[in-house]
């Protein structure tokens, strides 16, 4: 299978690679996937108000799938909560030109956004 | 040394240049069909199939008669499957096979269900071996058949083929071996071994593509099948169509070749193949052998790298043609199903990689794909979350995942 240029990029040199404390009240953590389908995205995001301003990401997958997990964090940072969980997935497959089999890598990385951002406000609501 | 650098010797290998001029007289000057038999350009194709025949005979211990020329082991599969099943349908329609065969023996067996046949799917052990006990617990009045493999082609286990050959006469079944990935490796003989029937492939042995056989004992019992491909009666009615004189030929040179050479390629390919391991090993945790330690061809390595995908792995190693047992490099999203039939786990599937080295493969080669596949594991592994949770000390198999394909 041939990659594109865009998604060796992102496997060569990923984007915040890395983890945030889990614990600290302003992180919110997403862990999609499951190890036995081939899949695990883990995506974090730092908030300060309603901004994302730290966003890290570890993922075991193919390349796709590290791909579409380092651009979603490339693309969160800065963004507020409410644009965040706007990306969908074509989006990711449009800027990685992903063939049909891998749409499910950037579905994963869009469930990933999501699932961070309903922990960083789950979190919230019960600080409040 | 040359990159890419090829360890993918259990998909093809190429073709010997000894074989390669063994062939070439036989696309150009003698072009004869083997079946004309009124000229001279006729008797000199024979010539050299018979030739071929003899020398692909002497390797597996048959007589020449007893080897019928197809275009590869897939065909020789359906042609031995299906061929036996249509002749001996009267006695019984059972057949017996392991979850772990090739697609060509599991689809063909599955073409036979759809035709009324009851096939008993047997599941390997952890190495994907089966044992003679698990055939002997399978066999019943109505079974016509046992096709199993001699060794597998992406762990390299092999099966206790002898044993269960001399079962399988006992009892009165046919035994058909896909020995594709052992002709060549170890000793094969189809006498001592007790095989009725058996196909090899051409290149797979450094032989050129598009050829291989079937053998098909003709005493003690004697074999019949029901031709697959009808037409001008060749190869004693059992398979249609003009003789290929020059892939016969190079595939009956790469037959004596392997017989000749065959205690001093296997030294070559286990001795290099040790010394990978080790380098792995020595460097990397989280690594575990896929297949039978003990039971298993000279040539493979198949190792899982935990934590690691499969496919994200072959990225980090393109200069390092190798296959991988996960989902994501074939189209279906089912990892392989050889490692599911060992029931290794579907996480370690997909962190499998096949080495496969073979007559060509270099000590500087085999060091330099260490190096890659160290420094690859270690950077996927900083990577991976499951690596991370995992020093963690989080037992993976009791969290709760969420989500997933």
């Amino acid at each position: 299978m041939a990659y594109s240029k865009k998604v060796l990029d992102h496997y060569n040199e990923p984007r915040n690679v890395g983890s945030l404390d889990k614990a600290s009240p302003d992180v919110g953590t997403g862990i999609v996937g499951a190890p036995e389908c081939g899949d695990v995205m883990k995506l974090q995001i730092q908030v300060e108000g309603d901004r994302i301003v730290d966003a890290k990401f570890k993922t075991f997958g193919c390349g796709s799938a590290i791909a579409s997990s380092s651009l979603a964090t490339e693309w969160i940072k800065g963004k507020t909560l409410d644009e965040a969980i706007a990306i969908s997935n074509t989006q990711i497959v449009e800027e990685l030109s992903l063939p049909p089999v891998k749409i499910h890598c950037s579905v994963l990385a869009e469930d990933a956004i999501k699932s961070a951002v309903n922990d960083f406000k789950s979190k919230q609501g019960k600080g409040s | 040394m040359k990159l890419p650098i090829y360890m993918d010797y259990q998909a093809t290998t190429p073709c010997d240049p000894r074989v390669f001029e063994a062939m070439r007289p036989y696309f150009t000057e003698t072009f004869g069909n083997a079946a004309s038999r009124n000229h001279r350009f006729g008797w000199e194709a024979e010539e050299a199939v018979e030739k071929a025949r003899g020398q692909i005979a002497k390797l597996i211990g048959a007589s020449p008669k007893e080897i019928v020329f197809t275009s590869g082991s897939t065909e020789s599969i359906n042609l031995a499957i299906k061929g036996v099943a249509e002749m001996y349908s009267k006695k019984g329609k059972h057949i017996i096979t392991s979850e772990a065969e090739h697609k060509a023996v599991l689809d063909t067996c599955k073409h036979l269900e759809k035709l009324g046949w009851d096939v008993t799917y047997l599941v390997p052990d952890h190495g994907a071996r089966i044992s003679v006990e698990q055939i002997a617990g399978a066999l019943r009045d109505d079974t016509v058949l046992v096709a199993l493999m001699w060794a597998n082609n992406e762990v390299g286990t092999l099966n206790p083929i002898r044993e269960i050959g001399a079962l399988c006469h006992e009892r009165g079944v046919l035994f058909f071996t896909d020995a594709t990935q052992a002709v060549g490796k170890i000793p094969v003989d189809v006498g001592a071994d007790n095989v009725d029937l058996l196909c090899l492939s051409g290149h797979k042995i450094y032989g050129p593509k598009g050829i291989g056989i079937l053998y098909v004992r003709r005493r003690n019992p004697r074999v019949r099948v029901v031709a697959q491909i009808d037409g001008g009666g060749h190869e004693r009615g059992m398979r249609s169509g003009t003789l290929n004189v020059p892939l016969i030929v190079g595939l009956g040179a790469a037959c004596e070749i392997a017989g000749t050479d065959m205690a001093k390629d296997a030294k070559h390919t286990s001795e290099l193949r040790d010394h990978l391991e080790r380098r792995i090993t020595e460097e990397l945790d989280f690594v575990h052998l896929n297949g039978d330690r003990e039971h298993r061809l000279p040539n493979n390595l198949n190792l899982s790298f935990s934590y690691v995908e499969g496919e994200s792995l072959l990225m980090g190693i393109s200069d390092i043609a190798v296959s991988s047992g996960s989902a994501c490099t074939s189209a279906s999203l089912e990892p392989s199903h050889v490692l599911r039939a060992m029931r290794v786990g579907d996480e370690l599937a997909h962190s499998s990689i096949r080495f496969g080295l073979g007559r060509f493969t270099t000590k500087e080669e085999v060091d330099y794909a260490a190096d890659q596949v160290i420094h690859a594991v270690k950077r996927l592994r900083e990577l991976s979350p499951l690596y991370e949770m995992a020093k963690e000390g989080i037992d993976l198999s009791t969290v709760n995942w969420q989500g997933g394909h």
